[in-house]
């Protein structure tokens, strides 16, 4: 790969998190802090655990501090639930100045003990945000006191902002989810043909689509970390006999870990594309070894496959020269999507992850063309810049990006909270090519001066 | 299915917020450093906070909004910010190149006690480039709050008195109001041939057009000329007491410019009273053009008050606009029986009892409140219409009653802000919203018999 020249990029120490595929080889730097006075798309511990917790439905999600950082995240993300709503509420200790100079762990017990009364939930989790991180108000010892004295689960979710990225707060929300499952002096009856599902969040309900893809095979998802999970569902996680992982950003620990304690072997998986939908579902199926449930995958596949092709192939021709580019939170989503514009005919001219890993970096760049932008962390300015010079028509963001895409004349899609159509298996893309033809030949770009 | 909120009234000491109708200082202090061109906004915390903010206002502006921030970590937590704040600074004008950078802090920052006026002494700040700061805890006040402090932060650092005479020209500050609103303001002022600084003035900052490239700092916003000429001014309007009275105070101070406050200009009578004030210091008449248009307001107001007369009406947002909501419905015939805003302040309830008192009138009203107690509100004596920002979508839900979008946040609908409600045109275009919302109640709820072609 090939080094970008220094006076190329605006500011030296961001030349490492650049590479553009070619001879040379070059490793690209990712996983660091960003730097003082850039402006870029990264979040924080705290919404890192937010939003691996959020889709737990019947929780009462409490945030301790001051009001912002609970105003943000009031029901922002499209996960859906089949039952409880109480999770689309904002629950807020709202420290004041006072809190901040005497502490506030009186206000977050008494906050605990009306919400809990309120609306009798059985799990609490309480999120630390940076303030408290530095005032420090023993969230342990008020979560105890208060699990104690109501006799249900209130468990502290360690998210100061400050302590790392958003990948922070994965793992941060994994260990909530952890201490929530563990058995304690509970027997663990084994489940077979059960699964736990990791890593979706039912966003427009795509982890339904998925469920239903499961029993047509005859196997039974026992719950989904976290899509659409309440109290209960989570808390008999241990009695499954596999787990499969979709964002491995987000769930790769709690995988290894629960493999550890429960002995649960783990594949990594993903459902985003026919290609890698298809692949996933023989791989669990390969998993049990059972005959039937290999004829009913076998199944399963040849009709879906058979009723979405047609449609998925006809776009190629619409799309015939047309480019993208990427950005996208965790790295196992940019890998999917790279296939996924493959199968509609559509070249990745630019990739980038907020919080990829090294391996995934690697698996991007064995996936990607010569002369594709790689990128860690990128600021608008470099994103504005290398779609500009990679001729980019269309670009894959978040909330952030797509009035700079728009500003380019630039055709957009949502990949992140704010998706409005399930993108996973087959249906998912149809969809996703559905979607991006609405957006790239939509006759508002001929208006662009 | 979304309605969690019992009816009976339980008495709340906690101190907690459940769906809060307010967020905190630094996006406020973000929308108000935008208004000034060619000015990139700083948040000195963490990451998370300023991608927070900027997602939030990109949801309601849909453009982009930029900030850098001062990205902390651990070891800044500790040994103080200082450090990632010089660096910030350096890499801001070598990598962007604002004409401004407007500092803000966050609760991080202002409980670890950082020194911004101490930083800035010994930051290498380019020649010919500002930077200017505003101290914004998010455990006081409210966004609103925040908007406030940077405002006064920009006359406490470039307003100057330079002239012996104040000029013939008014300064206006506009308050937490959509660029549509402070292009219509600016409309009103022009027309009345008045000179004018407005400041803040995030239009043509935040409602940018479509030109096929993007543009890190767009035309609009108020410049650090006219911002250091505010101190010559003659007299500054303060559009709406809470978001803007305090850097009125302040210029007053520093440079014996003489301030009025009003209220936000939404509707017949305080839009009068906006520009009488403009009429008394600086011109003899007010124009056809705008009498025309106050005119036809009035006519539109006749054609459908009884559409108004006597429905009920909940009110919640910002402070400044929710009272001259208030103020606008009151006149329209309405009833506004619950008045709530997340912004603590005890003004705003004085303000809004006097107000209801006048027209005979008693209502639910706080300041400082959450939706959580104005839900419970509404639930114990049901309105007409609710009108408010997007949170609201939840009530009127649950409620089924009709939901007129208005104010800050609005997420979940597009153009609002390029349109307005100051000005007798913003009026106009209020009386439309709420009475096709009411309207279209109606026909949806009419039996056959009922369900009429002319209404
Ligand atoms: S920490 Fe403070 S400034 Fe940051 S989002 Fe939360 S409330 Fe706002
Ligand atoms: S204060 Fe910390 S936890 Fe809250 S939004 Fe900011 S960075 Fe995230």
């Amino acid at each position: 790969m090939a080094a970008i020249p220094l006076n190329d990029v605006e500011i030296k120490e961001r030349e490492k998190s650049i590479v553009i595929k070619g001879k040379q080889k070059k490793q690209l730097i990712c996983d660091t802090e960003s730097i003082a006075g850039c402006v870029s798309q990264r979040a924080c511990v705290y919404c890192g655990a937010r939003v691996v917790l959020n889709p737990v439905t019947d929780a009462v999600h409490l945030v301790h501090g001051p009001i912002g950082c609970a105003s943000y995240t009031w029901d922002i993300r499209g996960s859906l639930s089949s039952g409880s709503e109480l999770y689309r509420n904002s629950f807020s200790t709202d420290l004041k100045e006072e809190d901040v100079i005497f502490g506030g762990e009186k206000k977050l017990a008494s906050a605990i003990d009306q919400l809990v009364e309120k609306y009798r939930a059985e799990l609490v989790f309480v999120y630390s945000t940076c303030i408290v991180g530095v005032i420090g108000d023993d969230l342990e010892a008020v979560c105890k006191a208060a699990a104690q004295k109501h006799g249900i689960e209130v468990i502290p979710v360690q998210s100061s902002g400050f302590i790392g990225n958003k990948a922070a707060g994965y793992r941060a929300a994994c260990d909530a989810l952890l201490r929530l499952i563990k058995p304690g002096g509970r027997q663990v009856k084994k489940r077979e043909k059960c699964i736990n599902y990791l890593g979706d969040f039912n966003l427009a309900g795509e982890a339904w689509i998925i469920r239903n893809y499961l029993r047509q095979m005859g196997v039974e998802v026992n719950v989904t970390f976290t899509g659409d999970s309440r109290y209960t569902a989570l808390k008999k996680a241990p009695e499954a006999c596999l787990n499969i992982i979709q964002c491995a950003g987000s769930m790769n620990y709690l995988a290894s870990k629960m493999k550890e304690l429960f002995d649960i072997p783990y594949i990594n998986v993903s459902f985003l594309g026919l290609e890698d939908t298809a692949d996933s579902l023989r791989r669990i199926a390969e998993f049990f070894n059972d005959s039937e449930i290999t004829r009913r995958t076998e199944e399963l596949i040849r009709s879906e496959s058979a009723r979405v092709k047609l449609i998925v192939e006809g776009y190629r021709e619409k799309f015939r020269g047309k480019k993208a580019a990427v950005y996208v939170g965790g790295g196992f989503k940019a890998i999917s999507l790279i296939k996924q514009f493959r199968e509609i005919g559509i070249e990745v001219v630019m990739i980038g992850t907020q919080t990829g890993r090294k391996d995934e970096y690697e698996t991007i760049n064995e996936l990607v063309n010569d002369g594709t932008v790689v990128l860690d962390d990128a600021n608008p300015t470099e994103l504005e810049r290398f779609m500009t010079e990679k001729g980019a028509h269309l670009l894959v963001g978040g909330v952030k990006e797509r009035p700079l895409a728009y500003k380019l004349g630039v055709a957009f899609i949502d990949h992140n909270h704010d998706r409005k159509h399930p993108l996973s298996g087959f249906v998912g893309a149809v969809n996703f090519a559905e979607e991006v033809y609405s957006t790239l030949c939509s006759p508002v770009w001929k208006y662009v001066r | 299915m979304l309605d969690f909120t019992p009816k009976e009234i339980i008495e709340r000491t906690s101190g907690g917020l459940i769906n809060p109708a307010k967020t905190c200082q630094p996006i406020g202090a973000m929308y108000a450093a935008l208004g000034i061109h060619k000015c990139l906004p700083h948040s000195h915390g963490s990451q998370g906070c300023c991608a927070y903010h900027r997602s939030h206002l990109t949801r309601h502006f849909r453009d982009p909004i930029l900030a850098s921030t001062s990205s902390f970590t651990e070891g800044a937590s500790v040994f103080g910010g200082g450090a990632n704040l010089k660096t910030a600074i350096k890499n801001v004008f070598a990598i962007y190149n604002p004409d401004v950078m407007a500092i803000h802090t966050t609760c991080l920052t202002e409980t670890i006690g950082d020194d911004i006026p101490a930083f800035l002494g010994q930051a290498e700040i380019p020649e010919g480039k500002i930077v200017i700061h505003a101290n914004t805890p998010s455990y006081v006040g409210s966004h609103i709050t925040g908007f406030s402090n940077m405002t006064r932060g920009m006359v406490n650092y470039l307003s100057e008195a330079a002239t012996e005479t104040k000029k013939e020209q008014v300064n206006i500050i506009p308050g937490f109001v959509n660029p549509g609103d402070m292009r219509e303001i600016k409309r009103l002022v022009r027309a009345m041939g008045i000179n004018f600084i407005m400041f803040p003035d995030t239009s043509g900052v935040v409602d940018s057009p479509m030109t096929g490239k993007f543009e890190m700092f767009p035309q609009g916003g108020t410049t650090v000329k006219e911002l250091k000429d505010t101190g010559n001014s003659k007299l500054t309007i303060v559009l709406g007491s809470f978001a803007s009275t305090d850097a009125a105070i302040a210029l007053e101070r520093k440079c014996k410019v003489p301030a009025k406050t009003l209220k936000t200009p939404i509707g017949v009578k305080a839009t009068d009273e906006f520009l009488m004030t403009l009429r008394n210091t600086f011109v003899t008449e007010i124009p056809y053009e705008l009498e025309e248009e106050r005119g036809q307001l009035v006519d539109i107001m006749v054609d459908t008050h009884h559409q108004f007369h006597g429905k009920k009406v909940a009110i919640f947002g910002d402070p400044d606009i929710v009272i001259a909501l208030t103020e606008f419905v009151l006149s329209l015939g309405m009833v506004p029986v619950h008045v709530l805003t997340g912004t603590p302040g005890s003004t705003f309830e004085k303000e809004v009892k006097a107000m209801l008192l006048e027209s005979g009138l008693k209502g639910n009203v706080k300041a400082a409140g959450d939706l959580f107690q104005f839900h419970q509100w509404i639930k114990n004596e049901p309105v007409d219409l609710i009108i408010g920002n997007t949170y609201g979508k939840y009530i009127a839900r649950a409620e089924d009653i009709p939901l007129v979008r208005v104010g800050f946040p609005i997420l979940d609908r597009s153009v609002h802000s390029y349109m307005p409600i100051v000005g007798y045109k913003g009026a106009m275009r209020l009386v439309e919203m709420i009475s096709n919302a009411l309207l279209e109640r109606q026909d949806r709820d009419a039996a056959d018999e009922d369900f009429e072609l002319v209404m």
